[in-house]
């Protein structure tokens, strides 16, 4: 289980995409892992065979357990594998473990580490009477801290997760009971979470027949998943039992992943406020020239590959942040760390409610096309719970950009271990004093959050100012 | 070849559902406002449109969008384009 965030302890095995047996190479994308904030496809460390899969779909494990056991490509593998995927020559590493790569443990250590058992590993889950032990206490067997021998979840646990529960100690522990939990039969019009609409497809249910544990009604993934399973068993007691629960006005109770996603941004965001001194710098950029020469340009262009204002506003703050390599990068260790070049996160909100910020990787390196078929292709895929593992962790500095939702102004939290952010607002026509004359211009406003201990107000002013000056020559970018 | 009124609303709650699959888009008033009512972003409307666009052959110019606000608006644009 590989580390997707500086935030991330643990993280849920969705699904493998790969089989035993199958011959993956360094970067093949071989299982999605839910890090609580968004469904991750995790990539292979390494070659090989898949030998054996060490956990189960389904199972929550930590940071740095090892998910499935690789064999070395044999010579006849090896040649197998080549014959079906033309590819250099390839040499046969040592039996390494995939895509796990523990960060504690690197080199022999891992190569030489036993394999774990399988039924040692479905840590989370948790024997039969235990499950019913929990069930009856009202606890989420998924939220509770193992301290058995191999991590297991004992009876202890349980009850010190409930105790906990009952004196309101851990909030982001309390007793969540789906089978009971107030439910809503979701009227038309209901919003539905983009990854529950993906699995409510896969899973072949109609959502007009899910009710909704979400705030507001909205349909959560779990709440078809729970559709789906209760379809699967006879329609007996379970299903009449929900439909017969209390309805409108009780459904404050969020799910136990909304709560988690909710608990994992809460924790993130309130290190950044700890942590990072911020200082804020704003200015108001005329944007004439460029959305005439997007008028321009779109006009000649296909639809498919039509540019948003979006698009042009993520190239020229890469640029920005090229001239100014102060402001993209990380703080570790009580000192800037500057990025290997600038991979620009673009906040994207995801399953109504949860946000994540995956990176275009050398933002400043593609042409306003490529930019724009890549930020197409990330919302795609974050709403689809499909992003890769490096687009999480790569990340050098965070755009936000929230004119779709209507406001003109944002303030925005630094992503730690990142030094800035920048604020984008709706473009709105603004009266605008030109030469002493006063015309109607498109305008937007850019608000770049800086660590103080990163860089003083005075960059973060250059940079802004850098972005206007770049928004002037929208042809030349 | 030219567009009925009913083929192009056919259209526009096709090209919805491919972006909201459960969208209830025959329902709608047709003086709604389709990317509010569906929370389409810019991109969202950009994927609108190229289906649009590809369903009905007609053309569809950035110029065209503020009438593309409701399904009305979508299906006289598609219509008139089309005669």
């Amino acid at each position: 289980m590989p580390s997707l965030g500086a935030d991330m302890d643990s993280g849920t095995l969705v699904e493998w995409l790969v089989h035993e047996g199958d011959t993956v190479h360094r970067g093949d994308p071989m299982a999605v892992v839910d890090t609580d904030k968004s469904a991750i496809e995790v990539e292979s460390f390494d070659e090989g065979v898949v030998e054996s899969f060490l956990v189960e779909p389904g199972t929550r494990v930590a940071v740095g357990t090892p998910l499935a056991a690789l064999a070395p490509l044999t010579g006849a593998t090896a040649e197998a594998a080549e014959r079906q995927l033309p590819a250099p020559a390839r040499r046969p590493p040592a039996r390494k473990h995939a895509a796990t790569r523990p960060p504690a443990e690197p080199g022999p250590s891992t190569a030489a580490r036993p394999r774990v058992p399988k039924p040692r590993v479905p840590v989370p889950v948790g024997a039969p009477p235990l499950r019913h032990h929990a069930a009856e206490l009202g606890v989420d067997l998924t939220r509770v801290a193992g301290t058995g021998p191999h991590g297991e979840v004992t009876r202890a646990d349980v009850d010190r997760a409930a105790a906990e529960a009952r004196a309101g100690a851990r909030p982001e522990r309390a007793p969540v009971r789906p089978e009971t939990a107030p439910v809503r039969p979701v009227a038309r019009g209901t919003q539905v979470s983009p990854y529950a609409r993906r699995l409510a497809e896969e899973l072949g249910v109609d959502l007009a027949r899910v009710s909704s544990t979400g705030r507001d009604g909205a349909v959560r993934a779990e709440d078809v998943r729970r559709a789906a399973e209760a379809s699967a068993r006879p329609p007996s007691a379970p299903v009449e039992a929900r439909e017969e629960a209390p309805a409108p006005g009780a459904g404050e109770v969020p799910g136990s992943w909304e709560r988690s996603a909710r608990a994992t941004i809460a924790a993130l965001m309130s290190r950044s406020k700890r942590e990072i001194p911020h200082y804020y710098v704003a200015t108001t950029v005329d944007l004439s020239a460029a959305t005439e020469w997007l008028r321009r340009t779109n006009r000649e262009r296909p639809v498919s590959e039509r540019l948003v204002p979006a698009a042009l506003l993520l190239k020229t703050t890469a640029l920005a942040a090229r001239q100014h390599p102060e402001l993209n990068g990380f703080w570790a260790d009580g000192r800037f760390v500057p990025g290997e070049d600038v991979h620009l996160g673009v906040a994207v909100s995801v399953r109504g409610g949860a946000l994540v910020a995956p990176a275009i990787h050398h933002t400043a390196d593609l042409d306003l096309g490529e930019v724009m078929a890549a930020l197409r292709d990330l919302v795609k895929r974050a709403r689809a719970g499909r992003l890769r593992r490096a687009e999480m962790a790569d990340p050098t500095l965070t755009v936000t950009d929230l004119g779709d939702q209507g406001v003109e102004e944002v303030i925005g939290v630094i992503y730690p271990p990142q030094v800035a952010l920048l604020g984008v607002g709706r473009i709105v026509e603004r009266p605008w004093a030109v030469d002493g004359m006063i015309g109607v211009r498109p305008t937007v406003r850019l608000t770049l959050s800086g660590d103080h201990r990163a860089t003083d107000g005075a960059t973060g002013a250059r940079f802004l100012n850098t972005i206007e000056r770049l928004l002037l020559h929208p042809e030349e970018l | 070849m030219s567009i009925t009124d009913d083929e192009a609303r056919a259209m526009v709650a096709r090209a919805v559902r491919r972006i909201v699959p459960d969208a209830q888009v025959e329902t709608l008033a047709s003086d709604a406002d389709l990317r509010r009512t569906f929370e389409l972003d810019s991109l969202d409307f950009l994927s609108f449109v190229e289906l649009l666009v590809n369903d009905s052959g007609v053309r569809i110019d950035e110029d065209d969008y503020p009438d593309l606000t409701t399904t009305a608006g979508c299906a006289d644009l598609l219509v008139r384009r089309s005669a």
